[in-house]
């Protein structure tokens, strides 16, 4: 008889954050990926598109071209102080920083699945181990077998399940847009100007500002942007899909009770046929 | 081939090359040979190389950029003008747009592998020996996966292609110069300006290019191979039919 913890709700407390362990882009995707057994094959294609052409282009190039937007961001002025100020009155929030909130907000409502997988496998092994408790060691079947495969089983997206997976689908497109109506709001479209004008105090009168390496800087924000609608257009097909193979499967199961319901009058037409046959 | 990544000063920058290796080789065991020769080459020739070498030499690209006035903003403005992209970031977004075709590769490979275990489920065959068999083992390029294999080289082809134009649209000639005229708002005139290290820029941009060159020689190498031994294998087993002996006949004949 186990007791403590059952393995995936353990997995869980594990690898939250703890003193130790630095967050970040391999921990999650460690993380993701784990809940990524029982999505469906839109679920993989979208987690491939979100960690090869977001998450890997945000840390290999889009960082090294943001990394010196502070200090290389130019006023034509020597009063100091100008430039801080100007530079915070345009760039609120860094774009950098927008797209790994995305990120983050986006790749966690799979989290939400793995969580009730976890729930779910807890309490079936609960009963399992009920199960095989009362029946003693006349079973033969092996627990620990059964327990194996309730782990490493894929459950299929039905009921609660398919309730569950739809909810984080429908957050992950609330997320992507929202994040991507913000970045527009923000820096007023996609494209980055290669001059702005400020005249924040302490700046003398209306200076010239100057960004660097904006027509780079618009290049990714373009790409980023793609790529998030790409993803989003992956979310709004899978969610489409899980519709429509629930709709299909209530049907089925309508038509089956329709059939099994014919058949039965049918029988009783033939047997009513039958005894009046044989009266006549 | 065992890749040994080099120290790096950024061990996340690392980690996510890293990754994307391991993402990328797991396909090579449904590749042919000249398909692992290609991920070799990709991957130390180009990749290590990025890492390694060329980020450091573009890595003062932007500061080490010097124009002949005091004008404020006048040098991120020329910098902005000649370099609308930096070579680094077009590389980095060549490799990864470059790798991720053979990823349709990968899919039509655990979709097959699935359809099998769900067709030994079905014939009875449960055994979890079995099943992990089927994991294992190494699909035959036929059939339908013939065809997502020659696509995805296509697909390659095409990109690496698509890159190499883009880069001798933005940089005609391959070749850094050392000296830039701008004009453009706030300088006062036309200054001069100047590019840091541009030779050795040079040698890393023709380097790479002729890796580039190489992988999409590769790829064809590889369509060739892949379209020589379908119409081999089709004529071996068209033998006797009247269509292979016709063939057979005709190519006699020469």
């Amino acid at each position: 008889m186990q007791h403590g913890c059952p393995d995936d709700v353990e997995y869980f407390h594990a690898n939250n954050l703890t003193a130790d362990t630095r967050m970040s882009w391999p921990v999650l995707y460690a993380q993701i990926v784990g809940a990524n057994r029982h999505s469906t094959s839109l679920g993989k294609v979208w987690l491939s598109v979100l960690f090869i052409f977001r998450v890997m282009v945000l840390v290999v190039a889009a960082e090294s071209v943001w990394g010196d937007e502070q200090s290389d961001f130019t006023c034509n002025t020597l009063q100091p102080g100008c430039e801080n100020v100007c530079y915070d009155q345009f760039f609120p929030v860094s774009h950098i920083r927008l797209w790994c909130l995305q990120l983050v907000f986006v790749s966690t409502p799979a989290l939400l699945v793995a969580m009730y997988v976890a729930y779910r496998n807890h309490s079936d092994k609960k009963r399992l181990l009920q199960g095989s408790g009362r029946a003693g060691f006349r079973s033969n079947k092996d627990p620990d077998e059964d327990l194996e495969t309730l782990k490493r089983r894929r459950l299929p997206i039905a009921g609660a399940l398919w309730w569950t997976y739809a909810c984080s689908l429908v957050f992950r497109l609330l997320f992507e847009g929202g994040f991507m109506y913000a970045l527009y709001v923000v820096y007023d479209g996609f494209q980055m100007p290669r001059l702005v004008q400020c005249d924040q105090w302490p700046c003398p009168n209306l200076v010239d500002c100057f960004i660097s390496r904006p027509t780079e800087k618009t290049i990714f924000t373009v790409f980023m942007a793609t790529a998030s609608s790409i993803c989003m257009v992956l979310n709004m097909a899978e969610l489409a899909y899980l519709v429509a193979k629930a709709v299909t499967r209530s049907l089925g199961g309508q038509k089956e009770r329709k059939t099994c319901r014919k058949s039965s009058r049918e029988r009783m037409q033939n047997k009513t046929n039958q005894k009046l046959f044989v009266s006549t | 081939m065992p890749l040994t990544p080099p120290a790096e000063p950024d061990p996340e920058l690392k980690m996510n090359w890293a990754s994307f290796y391991a993402v990328i080789s797991g396909v090579n065991r449904h590749s042919t040979g000249i398909g692992r020769i290609w991920i070799s080459v990709l991957f130390i020739f180009r990749i290590l190389v990025l890492v390694v070498a060329a980020e450091s030499v573009w890595g003062d690209e932007k500061s080490g950029f010097t124009c002949n006035t005091q004008q404020p903003g006048c040098n991120s403005v020329c910098y902005d003008h000649f370099f609308p992209i930096s070579h680094i970031r077009l590389w980095a977004l060549q490799l990864i747009l470059v790798s991720t075709p053979a990823l349709l590769v990968a899919m039509h490979v655990a979709h097959r592998r699935h359809v099998d275990k769900r067709l030994y489920k079905l014939s009875g065959r449960t055994n979890p020996k079995d099943l992990e068999q089927i994991k294992t083992q190494k699909m035959k390029i036929t059939g339908a996966l013939w065809w997502t294999y020659v696509i995805s080289l296509l697909f390659r082809i095409v990109l690496e292609v698509i890159f190499m134009y883009l880069f001798y649209m933005i940089y005609p000639g391959y070749k850094m110069i050392r000296l830039v005229k701008c004009d453009s708002y706030p300088c006062p005139n036309t200054v001069d300006c100047f590019v840091s290290r541009p030779t050795e820029k040079t040698v890393f941009t023709v380097f790479m290019l002729t890796a580039s060159g190489v992988c999409i020689l590769l790829n064809i190498g590889e369509v060739v191979f892949l379209v020589g031994k379908a119409c081999s294998k089709h004529l071996h087993t068209a033998g006797d039919s009247t269509m292979g002996a016709w063939i057979q006949q005709k190519l006699c004949s020469f």
